[in-house]
């Protein structure tokens, strides 16, 4: 079915729902790429006049890719929840932009397994930054495993201790510099250089002893793929999480070398591991726009939608944590700074609204328009948005994934700025290992000596 | 106050040492000390340098030359670097003339075809190409494996090889090519593994070994892990996310999923 909008003495034709979905997203390099941008700004401002008179029901009714060629469309439809739903079927896109303007949070929450992720990617389309900020804050999603992470005006940290060599002291190092600036809450998560087993076994045991030993309220992740974590669970190795990066089409998952019963699989096998103290949320999925056209496996939808769509994949397996890697993928899907903290804006707002507990790296790489400022305005953002983390590198300069994100000391500068704790757990172990007073904030004689003391292989 | 914690004696400073990452900084108030606002600017500067510097092919031939190798020169369809950096397709892409050419070029199937790529770090394959081949030119000769001529690439992109191996009747086909610049790293070169090389191949049908500079894995080292790899890829007849690397610990190899220097889809 055609959709026309009329400007003056032009109309504005768009021939289906994916292209007038892909005309009205703000434009970006990744779907100039994939030739499916809005040719000009008139025609990008009529798509978007177009989709805010789409009616919800139309988009559920349409899949973008059809159901029998995807299993991501089959598990987005086999999954909704009709009822929750039933609260917006009656409106258009133009009217759910205003309805998520005036609900309430809890209104939000009960609304969010009826959200599709075309229905969220379609009125973030015609949503300004401030609408995807403001919404966003009010959607609360809460998820546990030895921590609590997504309460209202609380930011959780990844410390993110990266070695190009996973050298055992080297990253021990990092962990210790990041949980002296209070970061870590969210998961302490390293990205190996290598994926052999052997390796992952030795870091997963010396995340487990270093997290025992000093008794932190957290968690550890070795993000190394779904099937590497499978046998090393399989081996009886102590995994707190399992990670896997996921992308919003069955031919993208399947480029990953991904499948969602091995994502069932490896959820299955985590949640049988009891490691969890206060919750089950044993998974840890990263995303970002341009994975699926990267892959040659977009089907010739825009990279925002399908990015939504990663999300859909990832909200049956209750998550701990989604991880938009905003800027990793480089500028020929995000180009400059203007596009990358758009898209972080987009990503946080339509995990939010389908249930889904998004975090943020803030990043970029060295062959992108941008720089560190575009990163701390967009950190900003992000924590006024409600994000449930960040990331927290050494320096904000990651030397083994050679990339910039945010830096340990971006963390306390949001906190200062915008009074945001951490997770409650773990900022009451802070104050009790003398590193945080009362009111979360760093001592100025921090406890750095136990800390290294208490460091497998670090003492002197 | 530049001293981690205002105090006299910096326990950082001996834990600096353990890891190249940026550690004890030191902090004022929630801030970075002005130094490392400033070093940290500079490395950035620097790195966007290393981006747009263009591949000195015929010098990188030539040192390939010396160590008795054959080569062979090819561009990408990418006509520029400005292109090059928003058209990825284009840079997986092999221009019509050179496509001839190897075609031309082709004798007898081979065992392993070789390209040598500017990819993201020119800089990276000046400086560390030659040292690499000559490495792991003891392994090609102990296995007897037959070569198709070195090519090296310009303006190019992982998946350009799978192309030229096919082209040259490879069974595998090695590509050793620029990784995109770190702040710390702007000469990393990443080694792409790829068996029955031909074009579409995904990215999950790689095994990477990443990360090779003289402040990461040795030439020597990534010489022997490649050499692993290739016998388990001819052995068992895969490569990509089902070969694990089973050479040993504490050696940066990963799934091409890390794919720096060319499709970052995931930070794996």
């Amino acid at each position: 079915m055609a959709y026309r909008h009329v400007v003056g003495p032009r109309t504005h034709v768009f021939a289906d729902l994916p292209t007038l979905m892909a005309k009205a997203t703000p434009v970006r390099s990744g779907d100039r790429l994939a030739g499916i941008a809005a040719d000009s700004a008139e025609e990008g401002m009529a798509a978007r006049w177009c989709l805010a008179d789409v009616p919800l029901r139309d988009i559920l009714a349409r899949p973008l890719i059809p159901y029998e060629d995807d299993d991501v469309t089959r598990l987005i439809l086999d999954t909704h929840d009709a009822a929750a739903f039933a609260a917006v079927a009656h409106l258009t896109v133009g009217d759910f932009r205003e309805f998520l303007l005036m609900a309430s949070p809890e209104t939000l929450t009960r609304l969010a397994p009826g959200i599709t992720p075309e229905i969220a990617a379609a009125v973030s389309k015609i949503m300004r930054n401030q609408d995807l900020i403001l919404v966003a804050r009010k959607c609360r999603v809460v998820t546990r495993f030895r921590n609590t992470i997504g309460l209202p005006g609380r930011l959780a940290v990844r410390l993110q201790p990266n070695h190009p060599t996973d050298d055992a002291a080297g990253i021990t190092a990092s962990i210790i510099d990041g949980l002296s600036y209070g970061c870590g809450d969210a998961v302490i998560g390293l990205n190996p250089a290598s994926d052999s087993v052997s390796t992952l076994s030795g870091l997963l045991h010396l995340f487990d002893d270093l997290i025992q030993r000093l008794a932190i309220p957290t968690q550890g992740c070795i993000l190394t793929h779904v099937t590497t974590t499978i046998e090393a669970m399989n081996r009886g190795l102590p995994v707190d999480l399992v990670f896997q990066s996921i992308a919003g089409t069955q031919g993208a998952n399947a480029s990953f070398g991904v499948t969602l019963p091995i994502l069932k699989e490896a959820h299955e096998a985590a949640l049988a591991l009891k490691r969890g103290t206060l919750g089950d949320n044993v998974m840890y999925f990263e995303t970002g726009q341009g994975s699926a056209l990267s892959a040659g496996q977009h089907h010739g939808i825009d990279q925002q939608t399908l990015e939504a769509r990663a999300y859909a994949v990832a909200r049956p397996f209750r998550p701990l944590l989604v991880n938009t890697v905003v800027g990793f993928i480089g500028p020929e899907y995000l180009y400059d700074g203007k596009e990358i903290i758009r898209a972080g804006l987009e990503d946080h707002f339509c995990g939010k609204l389908m249930g889904v507990p998004l975090g943020c790296d803030v990043c970029y790489t060295n062959h992108a328009e941008a720089d560190q400022n575009d990163m701390d305005t967009l950190l900003t953002l992000l924590g006024a948005a409600g994000c449930n983390f960040i990331m927290g590198v050494p320096g904000a300069d990651d030397v083994m994934l050679n990339y910039q994100s945010t830096s340990f000391h971006d963390s306390l500068y949001l906190r200062e700025v915008l009074g945001l704790k951490r997770a409650p757990e773990f900022e009451a172990w802070l104050e009790t290992i003398g590193l945080t007073d009362a009111d979360g904030t760093l001592l100025p004689q921090g406890p750095s000596a136990r800390l290294i003391a208490a460091a497998p292989g670090l003492a002197a | 106050m530049s001293g981690r914690d205002g105090s006299g004696e910096d326990p950082w400073a001996s834990l600096a040492r353990l890891t190249p990452a940026r550690i004890g900084l030191g902090r004022v108030g929630s801030g970075l000390p002005t130094r490392e606002v400033l070093r940290f600017g500079l490395a950035h500067a620097q790195a966007r340098d290393a981006v747009h510097t263009p591949l000195d092919a015929e010098a990188v031939a030539a040192g390939i030359a010396e160590l008795g190798f054959a080569t062979l020169a090819v561009a990408s369809a990418a006509p520029d670097r400005a292109t090059y950096l928003r058209r990825p397709d284009l840079g997986r892409a092999l221009s019509e003339d050179d496509r001839a050419r190897l075609a031309a070029a082709s004798g007898e199937p081979v065992d392993l075809a070789i390209v040598v790529a500017d990819g993201l770090s020119a800089r990276a394959v000046h400086e560390g190409a030659a040292g690499l081949l000559a490495a792991f030119q003891p392994h090609i000769a102990h296995a007897s494996w037959r070569l198709a001529p070195v090519v090296v690439a310009t303006q190019a992109r992982v998946a350009l090889g799978d192309g030229i191996g096919a082209a040259l009747k490879a069974r595998a086909v090695l590509m050793v090519i620029g990784e995109r610049p770190g702040l710390s790293s702007p000469d990393s070169l990443g080694l792409y593994l790829t068996l029955n090389p031909r074009v579409g191949r995904s990215d999950a049908e790689r095994n990477c070994i990443s990360n090779v500079r003289p402040a990461g894995l040795s030439h020597d080292l990534a010489a022997y892990k490649l050499d692993w790899l290739l016998h388990q890829a001819f052995a068992r007849g895969i490569t990509g996310v089902n070969l694990k690397d089973g050479s040993g610990p504490a050696l940066a190899t990963a799934p091409a999923s890390a794919a720096l220097a060319e499709t970052p889809s995931q930070k794996p």
